[in-house]
């Protein structure tokens, strides 16, 4: 659906289909998970058709996201390489938490929050990767103190990635017009001259 | 038993040797926990392997299998040395002192009296020497040379500790040890136990091994008291019931005897069985011999058995010669037998060389197999490849199987180790078809009655008459039975004192064998039992376990034979005046006008201690025998003998080729040959059993096959290194019969031991898997077994024989 | 299996309090390894009290079988050859669930309910509600738990709760031939362990003693050891047994702590929300690309 043919193209339809499966993926897997986390979200399970079933679930989630992310971070990774001009964003992060973004530096098609995000989130899905096979018992059986280091590294990076991805969904509702980026694809050519000016005028050319 | 289990938790020392009775019999075992919990009893196991036992006991001797004799007569030589006996005990309820016969001697491994050629012995110079007034003579000062003492002395004086350690290969320190623990309980208010099982009785001299520890047992006072005794542990739940009732091809039920083929005279096959005192004074039971015989003759003949026919003496089939379970399959094999009815037995899995036992059953035109489960016996003509390699096409025998009932599915009565006979009741139906034992013997005996009276027959005489008066003849019940062998009255019994006294009217039952008579006037199916159900019902079913005296003597939980007797020779746990030695433990004492305590005393109850009578009544002399003058085939005094396998290939005890084993042992003809040499199989090979398993039988059972799936050998890590085996690998054991397959258990509880300068190694072979059953398919471990037998009892010597082995 | 709810003192996943009203004497079983034969009728009676059958395995080369615990076989002897000053010695230890005060797989577990502890010490199972996860393999410091390969629920002995309930011993303690396996209040136990390490310290066993370890807050299954200054000598039994640090991290405050701190960051972004308002792109902004497109 094209709203405005002035529009500038953010994500293309594959790219958003990889989000979602992902986004998807997180949603289900953070549910479960929490529901083993702490007894409080235990009644979570029931949104999976009872404990036994989100245990048996959550781990093939797991592997979908992970394998999803792998696309994601093939076609995203070069697009977050943290530069100088991304750490200045971050020191200034609380100007721009004020709603008060008219001095941060320019920036790409991410800033530095959002490359941020990316790599903790890749760091975080490749632990919880490999920590949830070590966790699986279904499939793998490894020394239990293998196995304990695992249950603190999974459960750590879990906690760690759900507050990042809190951060995240608030970020994408907070700055309006940017949901629609991951809806449809587009953004706003005033959208993106006010967020990501440089990637502004790298597609605009000006 | 002498004693009883329970009786174990008395002991101040427990000797466990020729059994493993914590692997074997764990139940039992506890009274020895017992005693080592509340006694603070020591508990010393002498073994080739450190077993089970071993694991909970307070010192472990290793032995070489087959040596115990030397090991025990060891001991003896000890205690005499260093004079630690029980010196008033052995003087007065020995024959410490009796005067033996001048020809009697002993020469380079052999007695007087050795026919090589038919390999056995005159016995006549093993006797007494015998004063004008017909009595044995004695010289209570003990220096005459001719004395038992002196002559044991003597024998045993070459059998030092470092003989013990030449033969045995059992440290001399560890041997000594042994020594000077049991030479406490000489002290008269210390009692040692010994627990003997098949460890004893499976060699082809274990009777004699048993007698060295009765010996021992008499030197340190142990016999007849509380917490001593000679201790048999029994395998089977009812093996002590089996040689009770007579089921060895010799005996009569209650060890009355078979007349042997000579014996056609009544009156002298009586007269060699009831013998007059051989001292003053002594009770000589067995003078009450034809007592028991005409009342089994009256049991099983009813009114045929008249004085007048001797009581149906010529119908006693009279022996040849023994024929035991080796002699019957050496006939088997031979080919002079047509049929074989087995009844709960796998003779295939439990007798040695199961390649002549397989070849035997071959020949049989027919064989009966009455059992509760397939044995392998019962398909020894089915291949089940190289677990049982025939060819079935070549096999010709018809194989009739008829399943009988487990013990849980009937009522009935089991002898226990310790003589008691528990009565136990139905838990539930025998599956399918399976009939109870008795009523398929019934019903083939009816079957062959009616054959015999239609048709005649060579010998008609003894079943048609046999006396059946069971309710259901099919049938007959268990109480029926038991009434039977207890025994009643046949006419009024009056008072022997008082003519007009009626004792027992007739029909009723008796009260004990006391009441039997030899005039046909009281029936007993089994002497001994007699008194086990009496006027007052069924005494085996008694569950009271009232403990007055608190030493375990619980006289009124089921019945003990004989005569609810609970220790035999208990009249030896009092001095000869009657007081008891260990007034903590006291069994049976005389009270001033009779004997009286916590046990029915085993003595004439009112024979005052002035009287001097014996406290062995069995036995003619009144007194225990250290010198057992004929009644053993290879000699009076137990002397060591070399397994017919030896690793040694010599006896170092003697010079004598012909001594180097048991030179009174039975071979057969090829046997012999059958025998492995050393330089082909270099190691000491012993079976045994396991306690997850029982026998051939729990193999059939999911949670012993659970617990103990897989057929394995055990080797000492010193072997296994030479071998290059490591746990868990897979080896080929040999010997001359055959060869099994297992996996090896590396194991630090077999040592290798230094004998007679060489270093001999033991390999441990269970016994328990087969073709048949849901364990894991395993080779009959008597495969490897000879064929060869103690003997007096053709016991099989499963415990010592050669074996060479291979990594696979 | 179930006790009734009243007594029930602790249970998995749950954060508040069980019913408490009703106190029962702490049970225990001791296992006198000084007098046991490794007979395993204990293992046989466990089989056949709870109807559970293992494979029929294979020989590894010991006497150990079935060699190691499974959901299937809840109890397992444990044979191990030592030589102490020259002696032999064959060590033989039934393994099984200790029954733990301070049971590791309860904490571990996140199923309400599926773990549950007694008053009277038994920590049970509840298979019912078990999801399978195997957490409790996790938190177990003595390697006890087994998930089935066939349902994916996770078993162990359960201490026979279900004859203790109604006044009868743990099966194998009834099995044991001699006497190894006694059962009974903690105290009675623990003061008959002391009578056997007397006589075991009489017999010359100076370190004869009772493994009854602390660091699990003591156990309702209990060991009176000839060498109780190394428990390990008795195929691994550990020296000083406690909730492993990580899972005490993974299952302890750390759990609040997080689900707080993701609170925290749901509510601070709601309320920075509300306190800031949204970013929308300026009108400054807009009129710029407005006068661009002009342009």
């Amino acid at each position: 659906m094209i709203r405005d043919p002035k529009d500038l193209k953010r994500y293309t339809a594959s790219e958003r289909v990889n989000h979602w499966i992902i986004g998807m993926c997180f949603i289900l897997l953070a549910l479960s998970g929490l529901a083993f986390f702490h007894p409080a979200f235990f009644p979570l399970t029931s949104l999976f058709g009872g404990g036994v079933w989100a245990r048996i679930l959550h781990p093939y989630i797991g592997v979908v996201l992970a394998i999803s992310f792998l696309l994601i971070f093939m076609r995203f990774h070069r697009l977050n390489v943290m530069t100088d001009r991304d750490w200045q964003w971050l020191r200034r992060i609380r100007e721009m938490a004020n709603g008060d973004d008219h001095n941060m530096p320019e920036q790409g098609k991410y800033n530095g929050g959002q490359k941020l995000f990316f790599w903790v989130q890749g760091i975080c899905i490749l632990l919880l990767f490999i920590t949830g096979l070590m966790l699986w018992r279904a499939w793998f059986d490894l020394p239990v103190t293998l196995v304990r280091v695992a249950a603190v590294i999974h459960s750590a990076s879990a906690a760690i990635m759900i507050a990042f991805t809190f951060i995240h969904i608030y970020a994408a509702i907070w700055v309006k017009g940017s949901v629609r980026a991951m809806w449809y694809g587009t953004v706003t050519r005033a959208w993106a001259r006010q967020h990501h000016r440089d990637w502004y005028r790298q597609i605009v050319g000006k | 038993m002498t004693n009883h289990w329970v009786d174990i938790k008395n002991a101040d020392l427990v000797l466990i040797m020729g059994g493993n009775a914590a692997e074997a019999h764990p139940c039992g075992f506890k009274w020895v926990i017992e005693a080592k919990k509340h006694g603070s009893a020591k508990l010393i196991v002498v073994d080739p392997r450190f077993t089970r036992s071993a694991s909970v006991a307070d010192f472990y001797a290793p032995i070489r299998t087959g040596t115990d004799i030397a090991f025990l007569g060891g001991i003896i030589n000890y205690l005499l040395t260093n004079d630690k006996i029980q010196h008033e005990y052995v003087k007065a309820y020995t024959d410490f002192s009796f005067l033996v016969n001048e020809k009697y001697d002993f020469d380079n491994g052999l007695f007087s009296g050795y026919n090589p050629e038919k390999r056995n012995y005159d016995k006549s110079s093993w006797s007494y020497q015998f004063g004008a007034d017909g009595y044995v003579k004695s010289d209570p000062t003990l220096e005459d040379p001719r004395c038992v003492y002196q002559l044991m002395k003597k024998h045993y004086s070459r059998y030092t500790p470092e003989m013990v350690e030449k033969i045995c290969g059992t440290p001399k320190a560890q041997f000594l040890k042994v020594a000077e623990m049991m030479a406490t309980t000489a002290a008269p208010d210390r009692a040692m136990t010994i627990m003997y099982a098949l460890g004893w009785t499976q060699h082809s001299q274990g009777t004699q091994m048993i007698r060295t520890g009765a010996m021992l047992q008499l030197l340190l006072g142990n016999i007849g008291v509380s917490g001593g005794g000679m201790n048999a542990l029994r395998g089977h739940s009812n093996i002590q019931g089996l040689t009770d009732l007579g089921l060895l091809s010799n005996l009569l039920p209650g060890y009355l005897t078979l007349p042997g083929e000579k014996e056609i005279d009544y009156k002298a096959y009586i007269a060699a069985r009831a013998s007059k005192p051989l001292r003053p004074n002594q009770m000589s039971y067995w003078q009450n011999y034809e007592k028991f015989h005409v009342s089994l003759m009256k049991a099983w003949y009813g009114d045929a058995a008249k004085a007048e026919n001797n009581w149906c003496f010529d119908w006693l089939p009279k022996l040849d010669k023994l024929h035991d379970v080796l002699q019957v399959f050496e006939d088997m094999y031979q080919g002079r037998m047509n049929g074989y009815v087995c009844q709960g037995f796998n003779p295939l899995a439990a007798f040695p060389n199961k390649g002549k036992l397989g070849a035997a059953l071959a020949k049989l035109k027919y064989l009966v197999i009455i059992d509760p489960l397939a044995t392998e016996t019962s398909e020894f003509w089915r291949n089940f490849g190289e677990y049982n390699e025939v060819d079935s096409s070549k096999i010709q025998t018809t194989v009739f199987r008829l399943p009988s009932t487990c013990f849980a599915e009937e009522d009935g009565a089991l002898v226990n180790s310790g003589r008691w006979l528990q009565w136990h009741w139905k838990a539930a139906e025998p599956p399918g078809e399976a009939k109870a034992d008795t009523a398929i013997i019934a019903g083939l005996f009816q079957r062959i009655k009616a054959m015999y009276k239609a048709d005649g027959g060579a010998f008609p005489d003894p079943v048609l008459n046999l006396t059946w008066p069971y309710r259901i003849p099919d049938q007959p019940a268990s109480e029926e039975l038991a009434r039977e062998y207890s025994g009643k009255a046949l006419v009024d019994l009056t008072d022997p004192k008082d003519a007009s006294k009626v004792i027992r009217k007739a029909g009723e039952q008796l009260d004990g064998f006391a009441q039997l008579r030899d005039d046909g006037s009281t029936a007993s199916g089994c002497w001994i039992f007699s008194g086990s159900w009496t006027q007052a019902g069924n005494l085996m079913a008694r569950r009271d376990n009232a403990d007055p005296w608190g030493n375990g003597q619980t006289l009124n939980w089921a019945w003990s034979w004989p005569a609810n007797r609970r220790i035999l020779y208990n009249r030896a746990s009092s001095d000869p005046s009657g007081k008891p030695y260990n007034p903590k433990r006291k069994l049976v004492w005389w009270n001033g006008s009779a004997w009286t305590g916590s046990d029915v005393p085993d003595f004439k109850p009112d024979s005052s201690p002035a009287d001097g009578m014996g406290p062995f009544i069995m036995n003619p002399e009144g007194v225990a025998r250290f010198f057992a003058v004929d009644k053993m085939a290879e000699g009076p005094f137990p002397e060591h003998y070399e397994p017919f396998e030896t690793p040694i290939g010599s006896n170092p005890l003697n010079t004598n080729p012909a001594a180097v084993s048991n030179p009174a042992a039975r071979v057969f003809k090829g046997d012999m040959e059958a025998f492995g040499k050393a330089q082909d199989f270099p190691y000491a090979a012993t079976t045994y059993r396991l306690t997850e398993h029982f026998h051939y039988w729990t193999k059939h059972c999911a949670i012993n096959a659970i617990l103990q799936p897989d057929q394995f050998i055990e080797i000492g890590e010193e072997l296994a290194g030479e071998k290059g085996i490591r746990t868990g690998d897979k080896v080929k054991v040999r010997s001359n019969r055959g060869q099994i397959r297992a996996v090896a258990v590396v194991t630090k509880r077999l040592v290798a031991l230094n004998v007679n300068g060489k270093k001999v190694h033991h390999v441990g072979i269970p016994i328990h898997w087969g073709f048949k059953g849901v364990a894991r398919m395993g080779f009959l471990s008597n495969t490897l077994t000879p064929f060869v037998g103690d003997a007096n009892a053709q016991t099989p010597e499963f415990k010592s024989f050669l074996v060479n082995l291979e990594k696979l | 299996m179930a006790l009734q709810s009243l007594d029930i003192k602790n249970r998995s996943a749950t954060t508040t309090p069980t019913p408490q009203a009703r106190s029962t004497v702490e049970v225990a079983k001791l296992i006198d390894v000084s007098t046991c034969i490794g007979c395993k009728a204990c293992q046989a009676a466990c089989m056949e009290w709870n109807d559970i059958r293992d494979e029929v395995g294979s020989c590894s080369g010991v006497y150990d079988n079935p060699t190691n615990l499974t959901e299937n076989s809840w109890t397992v002897m444990r044979f191990s050859e030592i030589e102490e000053q020259g002696k032999l010695e064959w060590l033989i230890r039934k393994d099984g669930c200790m029954h733990c005060a301070d049971p590791g797989c309860l904490k571990a577990c996140p199923s309400p309910g599926a773990i549950v502890q007694y008053a009277n010490g038994i920590v049970d199972f509840h298979e019912e509600n078990c999801i399978g996860c195997g957490y409790c393999i996790t938190g177990c410091p003595f390697d006890v738990p087994r998930i089935s390969k066939k349902d994916n629920k996770a078993y162990k002995c359960t201490l026979c709760s279900d004859r203790v309930a109604v006044n009868q011993g743990p099966a194998c303690v009834k099995a044991c031939p001699t006497g190894a396996l006694q059962f009974g209040s903690k105290e009675d136990m623990k003061d008959y362990a002391q009578e056997r390490i007397a006589d075991l310290k009489e017999r010359g066993f100076d370190k004869a003693g009772l493994y009854d370890p602390p660091g699990v807050g003591g156990t309702h299954v209990m060991y009176v050891l000839h060498h109780a200054d190394r428990p390990q000598l008795y195929s691994g039994l550990p020296q000083d047994p406690q909730i492993s640090p990580l899972v005490a991290i993974w299952k302890g405050a750390t759990k609040p702590l997080a689900a707080l701190a993701l609170g925290l960051v749901a509510l601070g972004s709601l309320f920075h929300y509300v306190i800031k308002g949204p970013n929308e792109v300026s009108k400054e902004t807009e009129a710029e690309v407005e006068k661009e497109d002009a342009a």
